[in-house]
């Protein structure tokens, strides 16, 4: 019985407490930076694109909302020809961050993405691509890859040794 | 200002609050339960979110209002209404001031009692007529707690009418001129709170509805303003019950400074928010726990009340 009456004043009493409500368009809450938001492909600093269309995105997603098609220029430097993440699937699990090697697919912290109709959700490559680097300033893939593409020839990039003459018979 | 104009004023102007202040009661409730649960409530639409029994009744009336095939078709319609009806009835006897009410009977008590009773009517047809399982046990429980509520709520009355000497509610509240009837009823004031709490079906004794048990109990088929009008009758139940126990316990509209009709709706809303802080607070109890309450509890003590203070009415003389 008097449990019951504690229990009413004690509810009563919860009406000058601060509410625990964060009036949300007003009140922004504070989203931390490794949240995982809309997804972005971002630019290495010489402002190229990363992506290198390796297609691992793709088969990371585990909802399959990823599709691209891999192109290469004049140069051999692959490139997608189009890039499109359908975001009414996706459930931006970061998978696709993970297993990218450029670091050109990144989440961000944006997620105010509300659309009236589900195709406006569908992003295309124009949509994706920010200006910069993203999470990763000063990485570019091309600088440390043992590849060869246009104005740098194999063993030429930071910290890389020419490569071996496997043919040579030295040791 | 001709005597009938005058009636007519009063019976569409009680109509007329008492249906605003239903409406208004769906801001309130939710208002206040999201106050004492830390939150804010709807606070959106309009000031405060004042204007939200205005959206949820655009919402409501746009609803697809939907018979379903296996039900009894005009006992289904015909039981939202019975509750809304009774219990607008029973606010003619209630007066608001002195001279404003819709009916002066000197039986006015026994007329709230009977036309709270015939509302368990709306209720039990209600779950009849829906042919669903969930619905019938909704009102058979609905039933058996009325049939065991009522007892001792016409008991715990009986002490304020003979303290009075009378069954008239305008006169009960001039017997209060002296001291209000909560100080020498306080026993009667709270059995007649707890009956009034499961007459109406709130919670905790919302044993009828149980979301958690029988889906949505009673009206689980009833959709739109068939499903409104029970909501509207169970926020017109509460502000009956509160403004009873306002009339019979707290003196009605006798205070001071204040015009009477102010003082009156400041004492029900007190009641209104107590019913509400209730819901706030209070588990449901199992349903045989409820009616064993009912029977072995409220009911001696109901009697025990009667019988002391018959007691010292004879012995005062």
């Amino acid at each position: 019985m008097f449990s019951i009456l504690r229990a009413i004043w004690t509810v009563f009493l919860h009406l000058f407490r601060r509410k625990v409500t964060v009036l949300y368009p007003e009140e922004k809450p504070r989203i931390p930076p490794r949240w995982r938001g809309r997804i972005i492909l971002s630019r290495d600093p010489d402002g190229g694109e990363r992506c290198v269309a390796c297609y691992l995105c793709a088969v990371a997603c585990p909802v399959g909302c990823i599709a691209l098609q891999a192109a290469e220029d004049e140069y051999g430097r692959r490139y997608p020809e189009f890039f499109r993440i359908n975001f009414s699937r996706c459930i931006f699990c970061g998978f696709c961050e993970e297993a990218c090697p450029t670091c050109a697919i990144q989440l961000t912290t944006d997620f105010e993405m509300s659309e009236y109709y589900r195709h406006n959700l569908v992003y295309e490559k124009e949509d994706l691509l920010i200006s910069g680097p993203g999470k990763h300033p000063g990485y570019n893939f091309y600088k440390v890859a043992g590849l060869a593409i246009k104005g740098k020839d194999k063993g030429e990039n930071e910290n890389e040794s020419p490569p071996v003459d496997v043919k040579g018979l030295l040791p | 200002m001709s005597e009938t104009a005058r009636y007519l004023l009063i019976v569409f102007g009680v109509l007329a609050v008492m249906m605003s202040i239903a409406a208004g009661l769906i801001w309130v409730e939710r208002r206040l339960l999201g106050f004492w649960q830390d939150r804010y409530g709807p606070n959106r639409v309009g000031p405060f979110g004042i204007l939200q029994p205005l959206a949820d009744m655009i919402k409501v009336l746009t609803k697809e209002d939907w018979v379903p095939p296996f039900a009894d078709r005009p006992v289904f319609i015909l039981a939202p209404a019975i509750i809304v009806i009774t219990v607008l009835l029973a606010f003619a006897v209630v007066p608001f001031a002195p001279g404003i009410s819709v009916a002066d009977l000197n039986v006015g008590l026994l007329y709230f009692l009977a036309l709270s009773s015939l509302g368990v009517y709306s209720v039990a047809l209600g779950g009849w007529a829906s042919d669903n399982k969930y619905a019938l046990i909704g009102a058979l429980r609905a039933s058996a707690q009325m049939i065991s509520y009522e007892v001792f709520m016409g008991l715990s009355l009986m002490g304020v009418a003979m303290l009075a000497g009378s069954f008239n509610l305008r006169e009960i509240v001039e017997a209060q001129r002296r001291l209000w009837f909560v100080a020498p009823q306080f026993l009667g004031f709270v059995v007649f709170f707890i009956a009034g709490v499961a007459e109406t079906h709130r919670l905790p004794f919302d044993l009828p509805e149980a979301e958690s048990e029988l889906v949505a109990g009673f009206h689980s088929e009833y959709s739109g303003m068939k499903f409104g009008l029970f909501f509207v009758g169970e926020y017109l139940g509460i502000t009956l019950i509160s403004a009873l126990i306002a009339t019979l316990f707290f003196g009605g509209w006798l205070g001071p400074l204040l015009p009477p009709v102010v003082w009156f709706f400041i004492k029900t809303f007190f009641f209104i928010g107590l019913f509400i802080l209730l819901r706030a607070t209070l588990p449901r109890p199992r349903y045989d726990q409820l009616i064993r309450f009912g029977w072995k509890v409220m009911l001696p003590l109901a009697l025990l009340n009667l019988l002391v203070t018959g007691g010292i009415i004879l012995a005062a003389g």
